[in-house]
């Protein structure tokens, strides 16, 4: 069964701190429940349907529900790194479209700056137990030299260029600019990227996101109750999930889970790469961009170094707009899981409420793709197509 | 220069075999007499068709380079990669005994163990020849 057209975004709220050392993450959940309650238009007592991924604490939903009182009658705690939340959208739509819930909220919230793990070079403190970690943590596998990996094999196979990577910091920090809560707010230029250090060969320190402190949440509900808000109508029109790993050892870094959740949400919602008017696209390093365009099927295979440049993902600029928000790379990365906050620009741009400077004119069908996990191992790939009403 | 600490890989009743065979310098992968496949990281149940009749080889050791990073923000620089292994499968390990900035995808390398924290040997791979 298709839920196309079955769920409405109603509620988007991105929690402004990007430094929470004076608030607990409960307390951020929570903090950041209020905001799209309130954005919605809706109550705390409204809501029946809870979701929420591994950065809630303890087991998540039991922990959260009870600190929040909230008394809802459908839980899901899916768990794939930053594209959860992306996720989430999709499974609240079938719980909504199954009648299992009505009024659906979805959070996160962490505080990863505050606790000190700004830095990506360290290495990942996974679990013992889980089956790869004996074949990589001996290695130093950290989240950078995953990512970095990928953007080496596609130099390799395609000819992409630091220059070309490049431009998807240039693009977001253009966006950045005008975000008073962004973290960094300078415009910078390709020159300025490449001649940053280099972190992890061949990325530099431009070419990586920020890591931030913070939160968002996201109200899900159904036509009714959408009509009976006065807010923009916001549709979820296709959605497409999909797992990659390593394939028991044929590790193909060519390419992502987008190449297969893709066409499922645009199948889903009868529409084509054409029709998008804006795009928000993990932006956890630069290359993660350029191989989800790619994937998606906004330029062929190989293509992305040059459908990336030449401010081609400027507002105003180029053919396709993405992260006006100034994305993971410049304005919010909280708890270095970046799908919610995608999930908040496309609604704030399919509302008008984008900043003036960087909202598409008649931005009617948008796009929020994601990656969770790490591009060069394991990842879930979730790719939501939005319409506004 | 200080060489990197490495962790040590925390085996399991499943892998147990395998770091005890890299003590003796043998690096053993799993192939499937069911469906004829060799995969990667070792499991007990073929991954590719779920036969439980997979047994342990003696790799050769050769290798290519399929993808590698060197992590520059780190106490001692180490280059992390992907080999393809001789056998097929491609696994994430270090290259050492090398130039760093003189790596390069499609390399030819092969085998060599570094001793873990612990005193586990931990095969990674060096330029070949």
């Amino acid at each position: 069964m298709s839920t196309k057209g079955m769920a409405y975004i109603v509620g988007a709220y991105e929690h402004p701190t990007r430094k929470a050392t004076d608030k607990s993450i409960a307390q951020l959940h929570a903090e950041v429940a209020k905001g799209a309650l309130a954005d919605a238009g809706l109550t705390k007592d409204d809501v029946d349907g809870y979701f929420c991924a591994s950065d809630a604490p303890g087991h998540g939903p039991l922990n959260m529900i009870d600190y929040m009182n909230l008394n809802v009658r459908h839980v899901d705690a899916t768990n794939t790194g930053g594209s959860s939340h992306m996720i989430h959208v999709a499974h609240a739509a079938q719980a909504i479209a199954s009648g299992k819930c009505s009024v659906a909220l979805i959070t996160l919230a962490g505080r990863p700056r505050s606790q000190g793990q700004e830095k990506g070079a360290i290495p990942r403190a996974d679990n013992p137990l889980q089956p790869d970690f004996q074949w990589e943590n001996p290695y130093g596998i950290t989240t950078l030299n995953i990512y970095a990996m990928v953007a080496m094999r596609h130099m390799y196979e395609f000819g992409t260029t630091s220059e070309q990577l490049a431009w998807v910091k240039v693009a977001c920090s253009h966006h950045a600019q005008h975000n008073p809560n962004a973290m960094l707010r300078d415009v910078v230029t390709v020159e300025d990227v490449v001649n940053s250090p280099m972190v992890s060969d061949p990325l530099h320190r431009m070419d990586c996101c920020v890591i931030s402190d913070g939160g968002g949440a996201l109200i899900v509900t159904n036509r009714e109750i959408a009509r009976s808000l006065k807010r923009p109508m916001v549709k979820l029109i296709g959605a497409g999930e999909a797992p990659k790993g390593q394939t028991a050892g044929a590790v193909d870094l060519s390419y992502s889970g987008a190449a297969w959740s893709g066409p499922r949400a645009f199948a889903e919602a009868g529409v084509t790469q054409a029709d998008i008017k804006y795009a928000s696209i993990y932006d956890s390093f630069t290359i993660t961009v350029l191989m989800q365009l790619e994937d998606l099927g906004f330029c062929a295979k190989g293509d992305g170094g040059k459908f990336v440049s030449d401010g081609n993902l400027i507002s105003g600029v180029g053919k396709l707009p993405i992260n006006t928000d100034g994305g993971g790379l410049c304005n919010n990365h909280p708890m270095n899981r970046g799908g919610m906050t995608k999930v908040i620009e496309a609604v704030r741009q399919l509302r008008g409420e984008a900043h003036s400077a960087v909202q598409v004119p008649n931005c009617d069908i948008a796009l929020a793709h994601g990656t969770g996990g790490g591009l060069g191992t394991r990842h879930a790939s979730a790719t939501l197509i939005l319409e506004r009403e | 220069m200080a060489e990197r600490i490495i962790p040590d890989p925390n085996p399991n009743p499943e892998t147990e075999v395998f770091w005890e065979a890299t003590k003796g310098g043998r690096f053993m992968l799993r192939y499937c007499g069911d469906c004829g496949k060799t995969h990667w990281y070792p499991r007990a149940i073929c991954p590719h068709c779920f036969s439980d009749s997979s047994e342990w080889r003696r790799a050769s050791g050769r290798g290519k380079i399929y993808t590698y990073s060197v992590m520059r923000r780190a106490a001692v620089p180490y280059a992390i990669a992907y080999v393809t292994l001789e056998e097929g499968p491609r696994m994430i390990t270090n290259l050492v005994d090398c130039v760093l900035d003189e790596l390069a995808v499609g390399q030819d390398v092969e085998l060599v163990f570094k001793q873990s924290e612990g005193g586990y040997a931990v095969p990674m791979f060096k330029p070949a020849g």
